[in-house]
């Protein structure tokens, strides 16, 4: 939960997400986080349902809402299926929303074979449900208007997808 | 059309979300991919899957489809049943299989390209 930044010098918890990413640093209107446990399929939606419903009471348009609830989605199946737990983080400002989810491993070794349309490395079992089927950072890259995706393998993976209110 | 409409010519039994059922479907999507949804499927739209546990009306909330179709005769999960009733989501079973639950909404005019 303590991260040093650029200069090698510790952030202030308060610019830190909780588990460790950089916050986006503008003034946010509103900031919310959601915990996301791992291979937790009975809670797997709450998250972007919270968040959907979250930006509906802002007014925020309905594309807006729907590419943001789709791109939580996504981000919050990746956590379940995929990494130890982790959380997103919504922030609006007056000018976009952004969802920031992170965890502390087990981290990808290769982002742009992960990006790949079809690419999974979800097990059997998970595939069966109806996942898995490598279109989930896709998509959400598709519903955002900026989108970067930060892994380490052994640290973690932080994925901050943005989409622009006007 | 309407949801109720759809059931009702086509036989699908409402199994949840039975006070939903007025809502007009917009278009359609079949698949058994989440992610393949979640980026295709349209706001209002019918969907046909042989999907059965929860994530399918989680899905269907957050792009606020006008109802699921589970098709093949498939049993819809107790756990995604009740949250399914609980979200008031319209969930249609048919023993058509997808193919022909597919072809019978095309044939009342529901398209999926719109």
């Amino acid at each position: 939960m303590y991260r040093k930044n650029d200069n090698g010098q510790a952030m202030d918890p308060a610019e830190v997400t909780p588990c460790g990413a950089a916050r986006p640093s503008s003034e946010p209107v509103l900031e919310m986080s959601f915990e996301v446990g791992h291979y937790d399929f009975a809670a797997a939606g709450e998250a972007a349902s919270k968040i959907k419903q979250v930006l509906r009471k802002l007014g925020m348009a309905p594309d807006v809402v729907r590419r943001a609830a789709v791109a939580a989605y996504e981000a919050e199946m990746n956590l379940v299926i995929h990494s130890v737990g982790g959380s997103i983080l919504l922030h609006v400002d007056t000018e976009k929303v952004t969802l920031v989810s992170c965890d502390e491993g087990p981290g990808m070794p290769d982002i742009s074979l992960a990006m790949k349309e079809g690419y999974s490395t979800a097990p059997d079992e998970i595939r069966e449900m109806g996942f898995g089927a490598g279109m989930g950072l896709p998509n959400m890259k598709r519903c955002s208007d900026s989108f970067s995706i930060e892994s380490e393998v052994g640290r973690g993976t932080t994925v901050t997808a943005s989409i622009r209110i006007a | 059309m309407t949801v109720q409409e759809i059931a009702d010519i086509l036989g699908l039994r409402c199994v949840a979300g039975g006070k939903s059922l007025e809502r007009e479907v917009s278009s359609g999507y079949v698949s058994d991919l989440l992610s393949d949804v979640m980026g295709n499927a349209r706001d209002s739209g019918i969907w046909v899957t042989s999907q059965v546990h929860q994530n399918v009306v989680a899905v269907a909330l957050l792009l606020d489809l006008a109802a699921v179709v589970i098709a093949g005769g498939l049993e819809m999960n107790d756990d995604a049943l009740a949250k399914a009733k609980a979200e008031g989501v319209p969930v249609l079973s048919t023993k058509m299989s997808a193919f022909e639950a597919v072809g019978r909404l095309y044939e009342l005019g529901v398209r999926g390209d719109v």
